[in-house]
């Protein structure tokens, strides 16, 4: 099978024949999903705990989602104010939960590699949905169906990832798929939000965002993480916005058809313009959103499968 | 007391500068002399060819006494030293509480006559080592103070820092600083570049050391103290040490074995037993300390032995305690420049032993006779697998667990006297 991988802990471990298989696999779940019986069985029986160290509405929604309609038993664990309060590490965590065998494991916490610590610990699968601001590999997948179904492949595209890039682990799983895909690669920040070292990936920086914006296929906006801020990054959110918030005018720079993206939640106003958010014919955020659903359903299915299968082979060796 | 007479070894000598064979002879816990007959009666240790050289004396080891004793204790210690080639352990301050009065201080020259070799005290600079008030310095020296240092932490208050130098300098002492710009480096863990980036890991610019070092070296321009930098591990820092030099000021610098030996990509998956203070840094920066050694332009090699027990070590890399144990590692990873090419042994053992010896004004570090008979016998080739559980020290927080080393310590003597012997 194409994918191979044990758990997904990010896009770097990822080779470009298992990200178009998650992509190919995802698509016939965004069929599934516009039905009005949107039921399937790939994961009857198995149970997917959600184990969220930091709050999120959107991801685990649709985490959780992701897993019912896939038939697993779900259940959500907001550790953010349980017994880690208690003074429990990530590890006891960690094995607690192993000893109430999941299948899936879903987890998101604050920490950069915090997720591949957790997954060298547990025997179920482990799904990084974002560790600190080192990745978050279902919201690049994500991203990578929703640009192909829009333009028709997911290569030789420009693409312009502009914002908080230094703070941001969508940023960071972005850059790694879409320079495995064979893009060109634009980074647009103020130089207090561009991470250094990044001109090594072979991308381009700018911090002018007209001219970064110049040409570009797709634009990816972020969002200004004020919550991993310690203060003084950038003068004013209203400068901010003038100099790289996207509105029509600077969006006007880039190809006449490109697309507009957004992982949300939006600061409306501070990375981008309201109105052009929701403007049908340029936006493609809620797309974004339903993507997300299927290639998490696409994610799980393919590690159900991989489990399925070494637990199989346990089975054989211990019997032979 | 007994005469040995080590024979048919490879003299590695720094003070000559020699790695010649020979013998040497020992009476009285001191060398009597080199080449001579074996005098009537002596001991006779036949070397089989191997190099004995003079102890390492191991500047900035962090021992667990007082207040974290599980971690690693005056003993502990000391039989890991022993075992690695170290005669010589100069403790840090950095315990809980700091090493910060004479009664302090007397309590843990008391505890070190459980270790086998021989250890002297640094101790605080500022009480408390917060940066405010220094402490009493002049007392500290009688009590047995060898240099005085907050270790990593650094003052923001360069008017207290500069009163502390200032009262130093009147006495004589030794100031050792840690170059960092404590603003820069605030809630860091890697060294900024690509690496840290694509971790996603909080990270400090080197040139926060460089600030650092700058702002140490002008006050002690201001103040005329001897002051020694525990750590340059970047090469931008370097031009700054060279004037210093060049100007007349007082000054000497050390590095790290690991910031000799290893480097940012290491870390790898996150692997908290590479997180160090100051950060590893990238492969060029970790040449140009190798070629600032080979040089002379940082004088010392240390270990910075510093040990960390499992627990806080087994967190997400930010959160993960900082140092690695490296007393027992020492002697197997200078090997590894050794066997480079890039340092010989005697250019080594200077910086191991003779320039931390001469700056802390002790009389170990050389082969010269009269000198203490502090003496490793080691074996450079000796191959072998890095296993941290077999450690001597009590926390295993080894970046080498699991490496291929080549370097054995074979036996140790101080004053004369065995302390350790392989098996």
């Amino acid at each position: 099978m194409a994918f191979r991988a044990r758990h997904l802990l990010g896009i770097e471990q990822l080779a470009p024949l298992e990200i178009t298989t998650v992509l190919d696999l995802a698509e016939r779940y965004v069929d599934l999903n516009r039905r009005t019986v949107k039921q399937s069985d790939v994961l009857a029986g198995m149970t997917q705990i959600n184990l969220f160290f930091e709050n999120s509405t959107r991801t685990q929604s649709s985490f959780e989602l992701a897993g019912k309609r896939l038939g697993a038993d779900v259940m959500n664990m907001s550790v953010a104010n349980s017994s880690v309060k208690k003074g429990e590490t990530l590890i006891d965590t960690a094995l607690t939960l192993n000893a109430m065998h999941p299948d899936l494991l879903v987890v998101r916490h604050g920490s950069s590699g915090a997720v591949n610590l957790l997954a060298q610990k547990v025997d179920c699968a482990v799904l990084n949905a974002g560790d600190g601001r080192h990745e978050h590999p279902t919201q690049a997948l994500l991203d990578a169906l929703t640009i192909r179904r829009a333009k028709g492949r997911i290569q030789r595209l420009t693409i312009a990832i502009c914002g908080d890039i230094a703070h941001s682990r969508v940023a960071r799983s972005n850059l790694i798929l879409l320079g495995k895909m064979e893009n060109r690669l634009r980074l647009i920040a103020p130089p207090t939000l561009m991470p250094s070292g990044v001109e090594e990936f072979g991308c381009e920086l700018f911090d002018d965002m007209r001219e970064g914006l110049k040409g570009a296929d797709v634009v990816m906006m972020l969002r200004l993480q004020k919550e991993r801020m310690d203060g003084g990054f950038i003068p004013s959110e209203r400068e901010y916005y003038h100099r790289y918030g996207l509105d029509a005018e600077k969006l006007s720079h880039a190809s006449p058809e490109a697309i507009v993206m957004h992982p949300g939640p939006m600061n409306r106003g501070v990375e981008i313009d309201g109105e052009l958010a929701d403007d049908i014919n340029r936006s493609v955020i809620q797309d974004q959103v339903e993507m997300g659903v299927a290639v998490r359903m696409a994610c799980m299915d393919l590690l159900a499968r991989n489990l399925r299968a070494e637990r199989g082979r346990k089975i054989v060796g211990m019997m032979a | 007391m007994t005469t040995l007479h080590f024979q048919n070894a490879r003299l590695i000598d720094p003070e000559a500068g020699t790695d010649t064979s020979g013998s040497l002879t020992v009476k009285d816990g001191a060398i009597l002399g080199r080449d001579g007959k074996a005098p009537k009666g002596a001991v006779v240790v036949d070397c089989g060819g191997k190099c004995l050289a003079p102890g390492i004396v191991d500047w900035g080891v962090k021992i667990g006494e007082p207040g974290e004793r599980h971690r690693e204790s005056f003993r502990s210690a000391g039989l890991a030293a022993a075992a690695g080639g170290v005669t010589t352990i100069i403790a840090r301050p950095d315990t809980a509480p700091a090493i910060d009065t004479p009664e302090t201080l007397e309590f843990v020259t008391r505890r070190a006559a459980e270790a086998p070799v021989r250890i002297r005290h640094m101790a605080a600079l500022t009480k408390g080592r917060a940066g405010r008030e220094m402490t009493e310095i002049g007392f500290l020296r009688d009590a047995g103070a060898i240099a005085f240092s907050d270790v990593f932490e650094v003052s923001t208050d360069a008017k207290a820092i500069t009163r502390a130098m200032s009262y130093a300098r009147s006495l004589g002492a030794l100031v050792v600083g840690h170059p960092q710009d404590p603003g820069l480096s605030s809630g860091a863990a890697a060294t900024s570049g690509k690496f840290a980036s694509l971790r996603g890991i909080p990270a400090v610019s080197p040139i926060a050391e460089r600030m650092g070092l700058e702002r140490d070296l002008a006050l002690v321009e201001m103040t005329g103290v001897r002051y020694h930098a525990d750590q340059i591990t970047t090469a931008r820092a370097l031009p700054a040490l060279a004037r210093a030099r060049a100007t007349g000021l007082d000054v000497t610098a050390g590095t790290s074995i690991h910031h000799l030996t290893l480097n940012e990509f290491d870390v790898g998956d996150y692997r908290t037993f590479f997180k160090l203070t100051p950060p590893l840094r990238s492969e060029q920066d970790r040449l140009a300390m190798v070629g600032a050694v080979a040089e002379g332009v940082i004088d010392v090699i240390s270990s910075f032995h510093t040990p960390a027990d499992e627990e806080s070590k087994r967190l997400p890399f930010e959160e993960a305690a900082p140092g690695a144990v490296a007393l027992e590692t020492f002697l197997p990873a200078a090997m590894r420049l050794y066997h480079a090419g890039h340092l010989d042994l005697p250019a080594l053992f200077r910086a191991m032993a003779l320039n931390p010896a001469n700056r802390l004004g002790l009389p170990q570090g050389r082969l010269a006779e009269g000198a203490p008979a502090d003496l490793i016998l080691f074996d450079p080739e000796a191959p072998f697998l890095m296993d941290r559980f077999k450690l001597r020290s009590k926390s295993k927080n080894t970046p080498f667990d699991g490496a291929r080393m080549e370097g054995k310590v074979l036996a140790t003597w101080v004053a004369g006297t065995q302390v350790y012997a392989a098996e």
